[in-house]
């Protein structure tokens, strides 16, 4: 062992971080912002706490009057609000369809090259989409009165965001590649949407169709409770008569429903997709 | 174990397999009653036509597959019927190279390598990274050791396939294994890429005297650095022996037909 | 060159009619039809309705901010920001072991099984259904529409959550097995990695879509906005009705850049 006047220096020890200080900082923020929300929130709100501890006994409750269903309220009151139902939720899904495409077609940057467009057309989607349906339904039944219309209307304006901006994004990832082909050829631009988008785009159109009918039976299942028409309605005048078994009946009905439409649309996505 | 015999005593770290059966599907075996003693040094190749069963054997050895019958003895425990902590424990000192790499494509190379270490450690400190100061540096000596020293912060997706074998190295051997497995690492690399890799993992693992068991196809490559071969067929060992004894009536053998062998 | 006899070559059809889709397209419009005229939708009731529209749409502008009002509202909204807060929160929560459990590549199959029904029960009811009923359970006022929207994140994040583990990549996670790790430390290093940025994103989403809901929940008596807003609208004030509904597509849009941002800071 040599004896050297200077210590002798250990190998300088590696660090690894795996964040760098910029994201450590990010999250730590969104930690302390996302902790500080839930403890405002919660401080604020009002619970009262006797009604939560009463909460099992109210439920148990309620399912008790809820049975024995009233069955034979069905064909009376239940089955033609059932079709109505469907009714607005898939004549909705084609309004929204209908009105939704050329405003996709104005969104999407591949298609519309003026950004002005563009972001009307984006305006106008998101607020289709921040309005809720039920408010809609609202807005529809102080013009129209109570009744279908207004709730068609009111599904159709509310999807209208949720169509037209999946489309859009359908446009905008279509392969430039087989577009640039058809350009190159001379066709007019109505063609190339009609033989050079609309084959890339199509199975996601009827994807998101489908997707969006799926929630619209959904959807228009409550809209009667602000009279839009539809099963909302019997179920609206069953709570405020408080005739639970008929609650309970026309909850069952919408959970049938629920279920029905979900085996379709995979039964239908199955087919087409 | 000071006895002369005339039986040849397996050495403390050898495998030994007895009569190893798999079969997947009832009635067709993949393996067949497979002996095998594999020394507790050096570079073992297993060659075979694709579906024999040689990356079933290797995946037996480490329990990612559960034999139908037989036993796996490492280390005074047979592997084929251990579960639970015991496993656990096992699999530890056994490290594995993928032919897919299987590197968790999202994390860093860093915390790819530290993987191994993950026998090791309680599950709250590998939910936080409490990697200790000491896993760490040897983490980055491993990294410089197959020459990707600077891309510890990198993440794993961003690397090409030859590197993320290497980074796929360092992550078996941070485990300070006893035994090393390979299963196909090359099959997903081009030829010069997979010189550099073996000669890689022959290097560190001779370093550290660690046994290679490694499943390939590349009859070349199992040739040139392997001290011995297992030639498989049919569910079956039919040659075994060191690279030198390998002949062509032996691949015909393994391989079947011979258009294969002319040269290219 | 001989003259030669005209062959009659058949013609030949480059694009076949498509049958079924035509039959598709005609029942869709007939079914249209049909449907219009059972629901009484005339063309004549729509040309008032737009008349009415006209002078509806004059009482809704401009927005009444007068100041005891813009107070009340101001109350309302609070109240629905901290309900879809504490909603999408203990949503979260809970989804994750429900998502996990319903994993078919992660767990056995009766357990997956149970948690996938859990999910489903959750998606079956509009959450506006299951306020009312928590209402009847615990009364009037946020709790009822923090616990209806909790139920329907739980819908929609473990549904999603468990989707996005069966579509990992398990080569991954048995390479991280395979150094002898645990089911919890595989889970950390192998699975999690995999599908963080995803849950993120919809949970994120899921934030949003609380928001939206919660506006709506007090209009069955769930507390926030939705109390004032109907009630506004019941008593014709539309001019107030118009302020709300400003604020909450204000509030609605902060909280999508608001969930752009996390995407982005987690990614």
């Amino acid at each position: 062992m040599t004896a050297t006047s200077s210590p002798v220096q250990p190998v300088a020890e590696r660090i690894w971080e795996r964040f760098t200080p910029a994201q450590r900082m990010g999250r730590f923020a969104t930690y302390l912002g996302a902790v500080a929300a839930i403890v405002w929130s919660f401080r604020q709100v009002e619970i009262i706490t006797e009604f939560l501890y009463d909460a099992p006994e109210q439920t148990l409750d309620l399912f008790r009057r809820m049975w024995p269903i009233d069955w034979a309220y069905y064909p009376k009151g239940v089955h033609d609000a059932l079709i109505e139902t469907f009714h607005i939720a898939t004549l909705g899904t084609l309004l929204a369809l209908i009105l939704g495409f050329p405003i996709a077609l104005m969104a999407a940057k591949n298609i519309t090259r003026s950004t002005t467009l563009n972001w009307i057309a984006n305006f106008l989607l998101v607020a289709s989409r921040s309005v809720n349906s039920l408010i809609w339904a609202l807005l529809f039944v102080a013009i129209f009165g109570p009744g279908a219309i207004a709730g068609v209307l009111a599904i159709g304006f509310r999807s209208i965001g949720f169509v037209g901006k999946l489309l859009a994004e359908a446009f905008e990832e279509a392969r430039p590649g087989p577009i640039e082909a058809l350009i190159s050829t001379g066709a007019p631009p109505l063609s190339v949407l009609s033989k050079g988008y609309w084959p890339q785009v199509e199975p996601s159109f009827w994807s998101v169709a489908l997707f969006r009918w799926d929630i619209n039976i959904r959807e228009s299942a409550i809209l009667g409770l602000v009279g839009a028409g539809g099963i909302g309605v019997a179920l609206d005048s069953a709570l405020n008569n408080l005739y639970w078994d008929q609650v309970g009946l026309i909850l069952l009905v919408i959970f049938a429903i629920v279920i029905a439409t979900e085996f379709v649309t995979s039964y239908v996505r199955s087919k087409i997709i | 174990m000071t006895l002369a015999t005339s039986v040849v005593v397996p050495d403390e770290g050898a495998l030994v397999i007895r009569n190893l059966s798999k079969e997947y599907v009832a009635g067709k075996p993949i393996l067949k009653e497979i002996n095998l003693t594999i020394e507790g040094r050096g570079i073992t190749a297993i060659i075979g036509p694709s579906g024999t069963g040689k990356s079933t054997l290797v995946r037996c050895i480490n329990r990612l597959v559960t034999p139908t019958s037989g036993s796996i003895l490492f280390k005074g425990q047979d592997m084929a019927k251990l579960s639970g902590l015991a496993l656990r424990q096992a699999r530890r000192k056994i490290g594995m190279v993928h032919q897919e790499y299987n590197l968790v494509e999202r994390l860093s190379v860093m915390e790819n390598v530290l993987s191994g270490r993950l026998g090791y450690m309680p599950a709250w400190k590998a939910w936080l990274r409490r990697f200790s100061a000491e896993d760490v540096q040897k983490a980055f000596a491993l990294l410089d050791a197959v020459g990707l020293g600077d891309f510890a912060t990198r993440r794993a997706d961003q690397l090409s396939g030859g590197q993320r074998q290497r980074v796929g190295i360092a992550r078996a051997l941070m485990q300070d294994p006893d035994l090393i497995l390979a299963d196909e690492p090359t099959s997903s690399l081009d030829p010069k890429t997979s010189v550099e890799v073996m000669e890689i993992m022959v290097r560190l693992a001779g370093v550290r005297n660690t046994p290679i068991v490694i499943n390939i196809h590349n009859v070349d490559l199992a040739k040139r650095f392997s001290n011995r071969i297992i030639g498989m067929a049919r569910g079956e060992v039919v040659f075994d022996g060191p690279p030198g004894e390998l002949k062509d009536h032996h691949l015909a053998d393994i391989y079947g037909g011979e258009s294969w062998m002319e040269a290219a | 060159m001989s003259a030669s006899v005209p062959v009659s070559i058949p013609a030949r059809e480059a694009f076949l009619p498509n049958w079924p889709r035509r039959m598709a397209f005609v029942a869709l419009g007939l079914y249209c039809l049909y449907a219009l005229s059972t629901l009484e939708i005339t063309w004549v009731r729509f040309v008032k309705g737009l008349d009415q529209g006209a002078k509806f749409l004059d009482r809704l502008w401009p927005p009444n901010f007068a100041p005891d009002k813009v107070a009340l509202m101001g109350e309302g909204l609070l109240e629905s920001v901290q309900i879809a807060i504490l909603a999408t929160a203990v949503g979260i929560l809970i989804s994750i072991p429900i998502g996990l459990m319903s994993a078919r590549n992660l767990v056995p199959g009766w357990m997956s099984w149970i948690g996938r029904v859990i999910i489903a029960v959750a998606r079956s009811f509009h959450p506006m259904i299951v306020a009312i009923l928590f209402v009847k359970a615990v009364g009037f006022g946020a709790l009822a529409g923090i616990l209806a929207l909790i139920i329907s994140s739980i819908g929609f994040i473990a549904k999603l959550f468990a989707e996005a583990i069966e579509e990992m990549n398990m080569k991954q996670v048995e390479a991280v097995r395979a150094t002898g790790a645990s089911w919890l430390n595989v889970l950390f290093m192998g699975v999690i990695p995999q599908v963080i940025a995803r849950f993120v994103g919809f949970s994120a989403y899921q934030l949003d879509s609380n928001l939206r809901n919660s506006t709506m929940v007090g209009i069955v008596g769930g507390g926030g906005i939705g109390a004032t807003l109907f009630t506004a609208y019941q008593r014709f004030d539309y001019d107030f009705v118009m302020t709300i509904l400003l604020a909450i597509i204000a509030i609605i849009m902060v909280s999508e850049l608001l969930s752009g941002w996390l995407r982005k800071v987690f990614q």
